[in-house]
């Protein structure tokens, strides 16, 4: 198939950049999307120019390091797919396709497609591990009984890949599906309730510092998340944060 | 870094949206019950206006605490509508919203600007001539040429045909405003558990049922007058 690509270019952080038009021809509806970016990028070498910068690791769906607002969607129409999974069978001849880097005051462009995601990491490091003394005398995980719902959910949060999607899907761009999916899968489990207080509160604070907008509950970052990640989690982080806050002496 | 006030983080700002909004849709349901005694019984909601605008209770306390929370709510809400726009300073060519979310839950500010524009109309037909009379003029009696003046003062205000159409117009954005509303305000306070599918059909139901009951009653009003 035949496809006219419009595509964010910009050469650095600093450059204002701009959509581009590219035509691009016999394309493979059994192509993943990127891989049509790889001819796309093979046909800007041999003409002497400079590729499309674009995300991308494991190709398989699980590493959450692609990226990509298709069409105005992050990771494009199809549910519950990571851009990499997104084939091209998704979309038809002469189709004209927007491809855009994720939007968000805190995901600073570095080049083209490519966003600096590492105010994630930031999150992350605030509060979402659980501290153990690791002295070799770690007991058996198994000798700690979990009811079997209260583990499903907190592995159905810790399916969270991190890619960004809900913040790029979001109109407040807000993290708070992937704030309070590793929020919820520390705070539902045992191990994780001792420090839950304190990880909220620092998440939370770590994540408004970052600059991301506030969550109006709109339902798309659920909408479009690829692993499924529910609303759910946000309730519970909102609960978590509210008891916190009421109880925490300060 | 975390020991800060809930209110200073973004999660205990849509708490306190959510507590006004509550409050609020407890009031709106109150004002309801009394305007439907307006096409039922006038001489019930003559006697329920004067308790209502004459009460101590009502006028010192009830009332201020409504206007703040009418204030706050609006204050609040385009706080975090600025600060959500500036969380994305650069905007997309292409954003296909209505794939994901419903527009009433995208446009919360534009459904609260019109009710916030509603909400003047409404003070400048009834509340400020009600506040003139009673407090500046000091007339507390509530009578004119010897009868309750409510209802016709009412009657008198839904003579014109632009006022109900503005009213149905802002009622139908309100409509729209609780329709998100609702069941968001149960999950800013971090309401999603077994009931919130049952609380959510009741606020559909809530949403439909409060403005339609409010725009019969302009509607009826105004036909009263052409008799």
């Amino acid at each position: 198939m035949n496809l006219k690509l419009k595509i964010w270019r910009q050469q650095n952080s600093n450059d204002k950049g701009k959509i581009v038009d590219y035509n691009i021809t016999g394309i493979s509806g059994d192509m993943s999307f990127l891989e049509m970016l790889d001819v796309l990028n093979e046909d800007l070498i041999e003409k002497n120019d400079t590729p499309v910068s674009f995300d991308h690791d494991c190709r398989e769906g699980i590493c959450g390091m692609c990226s990509l607002q298709i069409n105005g969607e992050p990771h494009g129409p199809d549910k519950g797919v990571t851009t990499c999974q997104l084939h091209m069978r998704s979309f038809k001849d002469g189709d004209t396709i927007y491809i855009e880097p994720f939007r968000a005051k805190a995901f600073p462009i570095i080049k083209d497609l490519v966003v600096d995601r590492s105010a994630f990491d930031r999150i992350q490091q605030s509060g979402a591990y659980v501290s153990v003394n690791t002295s070799g005398n770690t007991q058996d995980a198994n000798s700690i009984p979990i009811p079997k719902e209260d583990a499903d959910m907190a592995f159905d949060a810790a399916t969270c890949i991190g890619c960004g999607a809900c913040v790029a899907a979001c109109k407040n761009s807000s993290a708070m599906l992937f704030t309070s999916a590793k929020v919820s899968q520390f705070a539902l489990l045992p191990q994780g309730k001792v420090e839950a207080k304190k990880r909220v509160q620092d998440m939370v604070a770590q994540m408004d510092a970052e600059g991301f907008g506030n969550c109006s509950n709109t339902g798309a970052c659920e909408a479009e998340c690829p692993k499924g990640i529910s609303l759910e989690n946000i309730a519970r982080m909102n609960r978590e944060l509210i008891s916190a806050k009421v109880a925490v002496k300060h | 870094m975390s020991k800060s006030g809930l209110f200073k983080s973004s999660i205990g700002r849509k708490f306190a949206m959510a507590l006004s909004a509550l409050f609020l849709m407890i009031f709106l349901l109150q004002h309801l019950v009394i305007n439907i005694t307006a096409i039922i019984s006038p001489d019930t909601f003559n006697e329920l206006s004067h308790f209502m605008g004459t009460n101590p209770l009502v006028q010192f306390l009830a009332q201020p605490i409504l206007i703040f929370a009418v204030v706050f709510h609006f204050v609040m809400g385009m706080y975090l509508e600025v600060k959500n726009k500036a969380a994305r300073p650069v905007s997309y060519n292409k954003f296909n919203g209505g794939a994901n979310s419903s527009w009433m839950s995208r446009n919360m500010a534009i459904s609260g600007l019109v009710i916030l524009a509603f909400l003047v109309l409404h003070f400048i037909d009834f509340w400020f001539p009600e506040i003139n009379t009673k407090y500046i003029v000091g007339d507390m009696s509530g009578m004119h040429n010897g009868e309750f003046r409510y209802y016709e003062e009412l009657l008198h205000k839904f003579a014109n045909p632009a006022r109900v159409i503005a009213y149905i117009v802002a009622f139908i954005l309100l409509a729209l405003h609780l329709m998100h509303g609702f069941g968001s305000a149960f999950q800013s306070m971090g309401q999603n558990n077994k009931y919130i599918d049952g609380l959510k059909k009741f606020g559909v139901i809530y949403s439909v049922a409060v403005p339609l009951g409010f725009i019969i009653i302009a509607i009826v009003l105004y036909v009263t007058t052409l008799n």
